[in-house]
């Protein structure tokens, strides 16, 4: 395998993790506001809290990771976007801003406040919103070059259905994800109130997901023709995809098995990302960087591999030692330490 | 009206975030250093005064990290999105150490989220001290690689151009640019130093709006202390940088000397001012000094501002920068100095006021020169965002909206700068240290004294 195509599929596991891990975290705290609205903070509050305190750091670095590594990789790539995306980059960026520091302020300063708590809530829902424009863009059609510099063509962005169904699709996913995760989280921590609650909200949101999953399946034919068209023969992809959403709600409905049934949400979006990942080669930017074309000088994208490599040996027996002290530690988990 | 200039206002948008982006990143790399010092301290003395420092001091830490993985993350997508062209080219050659940065501040993130939720979990005496370990080299780490970005764009060394394309790279050579040894010394020294001077500043303020007992004097024994050995430091680490300027990079060092003729045995100019037809007034002459300090003899050859192209030479003004960086750093090494002879030569009182005051105004003097040295060394490289390739005006973006990503940045850092200070201070008021001593001290006075 060339080191482009191992580089793409590093990012590709960056961007994959990062949905997951990022959902989780997004949605918990849109559920912390929510049920601080609807009187049941009492219920679900601790639960998130305890989850959510040691990694919500960790959530972020995936981001950089990824921009960095897509950078790294395919500097055209980062020219483009850098160019494009100042204004939609500058809000995503507010965003975490606002959310990391008031998550922060209410955990560590010692004072709950609702305006913290809904400032945290709304942006967890905002940012992924803003975030999939990234993914709306490599459709290809947005941007605009003009006197040697790109430039984002925002009356298409925001008028364009394709990239609203892709909207709509990345806040009913966080929802989703999360409230599968947390359903789980909560019968490990024996929490029957939370479990109860947590499993409602993945029921309620597992309709929604698969609607938004088909829409934008749809919008991207007229969008991308031959993108579409690509991932039409991998349709077995995308079936594996649905029937593990089906398996998902299968386990959840029958109340029992919660970790095997985020395994199917995981599995899940495994499926369809993939399937949308190699549909869409072999362009990163349709029409303008292509990954074999566009990548960096082999010299780079080899150190920047063994980086990666280096790198990834160091964190998983870190990442391994800090999931076994607070995710799959049952005192923990359970609150009593 | 102003002609819009996106170059001006990219400028202008990336100097904020640097400005309020430092003050975190040094504290989240300095800090961690005395957090595990006050708690190994404790463990060897078994004395649980300084374990219940390093936890108070980690309580605040926390808060100030969080903010500084947000004007982390700001600074690291505003690169690529205010210098599409600079990181189009130079991202060929750097990305290396910018994702290496991210697994370093990953590592640390790591650790110090097992370091703050494990206090009281484990039965080994030193167990949750090594937590602190990985927590310094992650923070130290990312602080190295980060500088060897910026180093490289002082020396860029290690590719080929050809116009607008890269043909051919060495990584390793780009990171290990003459730039970076000198730099990431100075870095990491200074950010001990201002974290030492900070905390220092912190224990001083109450002993003087308190009292004085034992807590606060092991506090500020040992803050002084790291203060001491990092100004020190941090001045060997000045020297070395200016040695360096001089064979690498001598329009900075001249601009800031305001060495305008190349001569031999040149003058180490301090302060004065400039008129406007570039005559210096007003300032202190120590003959020889500059040809010294730049390569160790008193008679070697300074280059001077003749020797550079007028379009190429930085703006003369980063001479008050570099002079108030020096000033400020020497005022933290003399305060620190005597608080050390005085403690140890018993007829003074090191804790007398007027010593307490000049500890408490080190600190923000410590983060002010930061932040000069920094606008020195960036200002110090104009016209160019990669020395001898690419001007900084060509590096930029070119978009219309570059304002409205100002004023919106503007509002976030005002906001969090005034969220965190609030927050800091209610936290540090809700749970002052007399109360919390009570709680876990039963048995004993505030400072160590049985009841």
């Amino acid at each position: 395998m060339s080191y482009e195509v191992l580089g793409l599929s590093a990012l590709w596991f960056f961007l994959f993790a990062y949905l997951i891990i990022a959902s989780i975290d997004f949605g918990a705290g849109f559920f912390a506001y929510y049920a601080k609205q609807t009187k049941k903070d009492h219920i679900l509050n601790r639960l998130i809290a305890r989850y959510l305190s040691p990694v919500w750091e960790i959530t972020n670095v995936f981001f950089i990771f990824f921009y960095y590594g897509l950078a790294g990789f395919f500097p055209d790539a980062g020219y483009y976007y850098g160019s494009a995306m100042l204004i939609p980059g500058s809000i995503i960026l507010v965003l975490i801003g606002i959310r990391g520091s008031f998550y922060a302020f209410e955990n560590y300063g010692s004072r709950s406040s609702l305006l913290y708590t809904f400032l945290y809530g709304a942006s967890g829902l905002l940012i992924p919103a803003a975030i999939s424009t990234g993914l709306t863009i490599s459709e290809g059609g947005f941007l605009r070059e003009e006197g040697g510099s790109i430039h984002l063509r925002y009356t298409e962005l925001l008028t364009n259905p394709f990239s609203w169904a892709v909207v709509f699709l990345a806040i009913v996913s966080v929802l989703y994800i999360s409230a599968n995760f947390l359903t789980y989280y909560a019968n490990k921590a024996g929490d029957e109130p939370a479990r109860k609650i947590l499993r409602s909200y993945a029921l309620f949101w597992s309709a929604p997901q698969i609607i938004a999953s088909l829409t934008a399946f749809i919008a991207i034919s007229r969008q991308n023709p031959e993108h579409y068209n690509n991932m039409l023969d991998l349709w077995w992809m995308f079936g594996l995809s649905v029937l593990f959403f089906l398996g998902a709600v299968y386990f959840m409905y029958k109340e029992k098995n919660y970790g095997l049934s985020f395994i199917c949400v995981m599995l899940q979006f495994f499926f369809a990302l993939l399937g949308y990942g190699i549909g869409h080669m072999p362009y990163i930017l349709y029409d303008q960087i292509q990954v074999a074309a566009d990548a960096t000088l082999p010299e780079m994208g080899t150190a920047l591999l063994l980086a990666f490599g280096g790198g990834l040996l160091m964190l998983i027996p870190s990442l391994i030692l800090v999931m076994r002290m607070f995710l799959f530690d049952a005192e923990y988990v359970k609150g009593k330490k | 009206m102003f002609a819009y200039d996106s170059v001006i206002l990219a400028r202008m948008l990336t100097s904020m975030t640097l400005v309020f982006h430092i003050i975190f990143a040094t504290i989240g790399v300095g800090v961690p250093l005395l957090i595990s010092a006050a708690e190994y301290v404790g463990i060897r003395k078994r004395d649980p005064s300084y374990i219940l420092l390093a936890r108070r001091w980690t309580r605040g830490f926390v808060i100030i990290v969080a903010v500084g993985v947000v004007t982390g993350t700001a600074i690291g997508l505003q690169l690529f999105l205010l210098w599409p062209t600079f990181m189009q080219i130079a991202g060929h050659v750097i990305s290396l150490p910018l994702f290496m940065e991210t697994f370093a501040f990953f590592f640390e993130a790591i650790f110090l989220g097992a370091y703050i939720y494990t206090w009281d979990r484990f039965k080994g005496r030193y167990t949750h001290w090594y937590l602190s370990l990985p927590v310094i080299i992650g923070g130290g780490l990312s602080a190295v690689f980060i500088t060897s970005v910026n180093a490289f764009m002082n020396t860029p060394q290690g590719f080929t151009l050809a116009g607008r394309t890269i043909t051919s790279v060495e990584p390793l050579k780009a990171i290990l640019n003459p730039a970076t040894p000198s730099k990431v010394f100075h870095v990491l020294t200074s950010s001990y130093m201002t974290c030492g001077a900070i905390l220092a500043a912190l224990t001083a303020f109450f002993i003087l709006k308190y009292g004085n007992n034992n807590y606060y004097k092991k506090a500020l024994k040992l803050t002084m202390i790291v203060t001491l050995v990092f100004s020190i430091f941090t001045a060997i680490a000045g020297d070395t940088s200016a040695k360096f300027l001089a064979s690498y990079q001598p329009e900075k060092l001249a601009a800031a000397e305001w060495h305008f003729e190349t001569e031999k045995g040149a003058d180490l100019i301090l302060f004065g001012r400039l008129t406007d037809d570039n005559e210096i007034k007003g300032a202190i002459h120590l003959p020889k000094i500059l040809s010294f300090l730049s390569f160790g003899d008193f008679n070697s050859e300074v280059t001077g501002l003749d020797k550079v192209d007028a379009d190429l030479i930085p703006p003369l003004w980063i001479h008050y920068m570099f002079d108030l960086m020096v000033t400020l750093g020497a005022y933290s090494i003399m305060i620190s100095m005597l608080f050390l002879v005085f403690m140890f030569w018993k007829k003074r009182d090191q804790y007398n006021k007027w010593l307490l005051r000049a500890i408490v105004v080190n600190a923000p003097f410590a983060m002010l020169a930061l932040e000069f040295g920094w606008i020195f060394a960036e200002v110090g490289r104009q016209p160019w965002i990669m020395r001898g390739y690419l001007r900084v005006a060509e590096g930029a973006v070119s978009s219309p909206y570059v304002h409205y990503a100002f004023a919106m940045f503007l509002v976030l850092y005002v906001l969090l700068g005034t969220f965190v200070t609030l927050i800091l201070v209610r936290l540090y008021k809700k749970n002052p240290i007399q109360k919390e001593w009570e709680q876990r001290f039963p048995d004993t006075l505030f400072g160590g004294d049985q009841r």
